[in-house]
């Protein structure tokens, strides 16, 4: 399967990356590539096979409804780009 | 000091022999020494360090130590740990101080071990040669123009070069057995679900697995005793007793069934890789072990099947890093589309953002029936196929690299020349089996890994089966020359 430079700018801004201009071509041949090694799955039929999500027999295990967890806002905010009375500030987002 | 193995440094420290602090220095002052040349450490953690060997100390004199108290070991940066810099190997993450610790941290801690520092990676767990990590390539003890593997060739190349006795690492597609092929030593990727994946940063959920990279085989039994376990915070954690892998080292081979998948023994093995390989099941065949061929059918679709599931995975475990709670942040976005799309196209290398988009296509509407659907129906095969040979044979073995280490910026060029590196290591991930690679020998200057697959939760039978291959020859012995002081 081989893309083209839209579809790569399509995929990157879903991905949220920002990919120079000079960059996509690179990028659209090595990921071509890729698509082109994974196509080879196609020479097996699964039709009749059931998808596996893991590779062990195991359903999602629950815990009890109660909170176990304690406040850390500070500690973990040491670590943040930019915070202010406990929120983290990002450019504004509603106009 | 740094020629024994941990067995042999714990009973060491307890015979009084050296303290923790001494044997501590001795490894920091090796690192110092020759680190430059092979970029093994993104962190030495020394002052760290030197306060745990102390409280090791003591605890020794005070009758209060367990079996690996006061031992040092080096973390695969990949692993959080509290108020030390936890990198995985990426500008994301470059000012990222961890606020807690990892399961796997906590265990070594608690089991009064020795952090002498983090160790390089490739970036996020994506590589095969650890060239992609933000802090430039790890070179290959044995071979300096050699790339040592990856994505664990830090933790590899520490341990070959004795800069440490033993370290972590983690396996998402062999990135424990095939750095550990490559440089020589003995690695385990334990059963998915052995090893608590809480505070490893994950790649691929379903495929990630924390693991053991050692000298010895009794040193990788080890260290997994102290890693392995349930943990309740890990909804992905086993909950399966844990045995003392160390107990049945010893067990003798006779009777054992060993099986040789023809898929594995095809052309895309170096010859010269084959005839060491095949040297190697001879030993076995002495040792007592029945060995025979088995089939594997759908071999040849492990490495497209793993390049739809671990890049949809990543794409979306890599989506918490944008820029706003922590991490790296770009300069002066101008809206949010912006500080997303500049924070992770800056933060992340090429590697990363490669496999984030065909991870993201994948997923994408229009194509997840024929790509991830798909992937998903293929892993069934080919575990399948696994448990089928299991019916027959006890272990699997064969090469766990189709050659030696190649040279750095050989293949860095092309991703789908470095994905089929791991053409022998990718499907037990998928597979969910636990995995070892133990080295057998050498091309020129460059060593061969045997990999050894067993079935679910049979690492104990994985460690024997290697130790007593171990036990009657000397490749896991040998260092590099370079190194040896």
């Amino acid at each position: 399967m081989s893309l083209e430079k839209a579809d790569v700018e399509k995929i990157a801004h879903l991905a949220r990356l920002q990919i120079e201009d000079e960059d996509i071509p690179l990028y659209t041949r090595h990921l071509s590539g890729i698509l082109e090694l994974v196509e080879q799955m196609n020479q097996v039929d699964t039709e009749a096979v059931v998808p596996m999500a893991h590779p062990l027999e195991m359903a999602q295990r629950l815990r009890p409804d109660e909170v176990t967890e304690s406040d850390q806002r500070e500690k973990y905010q040491k670590i943040a780009p930019q915070v202010e009375a406990g929120l983290y500030l990002v450019p504004k987002v509603i106009e | 000091m740094h020629n024994k193995t941990i067995a042999e440094l714990a009973a060491g420290l307890k015979a009084g022999e050296f303290s923790s602090v001494e044997l501590t220095r001795h490894y920091l002052e090796r690192i110092s020494r020759h680190d430059e040349q092979l970029n093994s450490y993104i962190t030495v953690s020394a002052e760290h360090a030197l306060r745990q060997a102390e409280a090791a100390d003591r605890a020794i004199a005070a009758g209060d130590a367990v079996t690996l108290t006061g031992v040092p070991l080096a973390q695969k940066d990949i692993f959080c740990t509290d108020g030390i810099k936890t990198s995985c190997g990426s500008r994301m993450l470059d000012n990222f101080v961890a606020p807690y610790d990892a399961g796997v941290v906590e265990r070594c801690n608690a089991a009064g071990m020795v952090m002498l520092g983090k160790t390089n990676m490739d970036e996020f767990a994506m590589g095969s040669s650890n060239e992609t990590s933000f802090y430039g390539p790890v070179r290959n003890p044995w071979d300096l123009d050699a790339v040592p593997g990856g994505s664990s060739g830090g933790s590899a190349a520490a341990v070959a070069a004795r800069l440490t006795p033993v370290a972590t690492g983690t396996d998402t597609g062999g990135s424990i057995r095939q750095p550990a092929a490559l440089c020589g030593i003995t690695g385990l990727k334990p059963t998915y679900g052995r090893v608590s994946r809480w505070g490893m940063i994950a790649f691929a959920s379903s495929l990630d697995q924390g693991g053991v990279m050692a000298q010895t085989a009794e040193d990788a039994a080890l260290l997994l005793n102290v890693i392995a376990g349930f943990d309740e915070r890990d909804s992905t954690s086993a909950d399966q007793p844990v045995p003392d892998y160390t107990e049945a080292l010893q067990h003798p081979l006779e009777g054992l069934k060993i099986g040789l998948p023809k898929e594995y023994f095809s052309e895309g093995l170096d010859n010269d890789v084959a005839r060491i390989i095949d040297a190697a099941i001879d030993e076995y065949k002495r040792l007592g072990a029945q060995v025979r061929e088995v089939s594997l059918p759908n071999t040849a679709l492990a490495v497209p099947t793993y390049y739809v599931i671990a890049p949809a995975e990543c794409s979306s475990n890599l989506s918490r890093y944008d820029g706003v709670r922590f991490g790296y942040r770009c300069e002066n976005p101008v809206d949010l589309e912006d500080l997303y799309k500049r924070s992770r196209g800056e933060g992340f290398g090429a590697e990363v953002k490669r496999r984030i988009m065909i991870g993201t296509y994948a997923l994408s509407a229009g194509y997840y029936d024929a790509y991830y659907l798909k992937a998903q129906r293929v892993r069934h095969l080919i575990r399948d196929d696994f448990i089928n040979a299991f019916n027959e044979v006890d272990v699997i073995m064969g090469p766990t690299s189709p050659t030696v280490a190649f040279n750095l910026g050989e293949k860095s060029s092309d991703p789908v020349a470095m994905y089929l590196s791991d053409i022998y290591t990718i499907a037990v991930n998928l597979a969910g089996l636990p995995g070892m690679s133990i080295p057998v020998g050498f091309v020129g200057r460059r060593p061969v890994g045997l990999q050894i697959i067993g079935n679910h939760f049979d690492e104990a039978r994985l460690l024997n089966v290697a130790h007593r291959f171990q036990q009657v020859t000397d490749w896991h012995l040998r260092v590099p020359e370079q190194f040896a002081e």
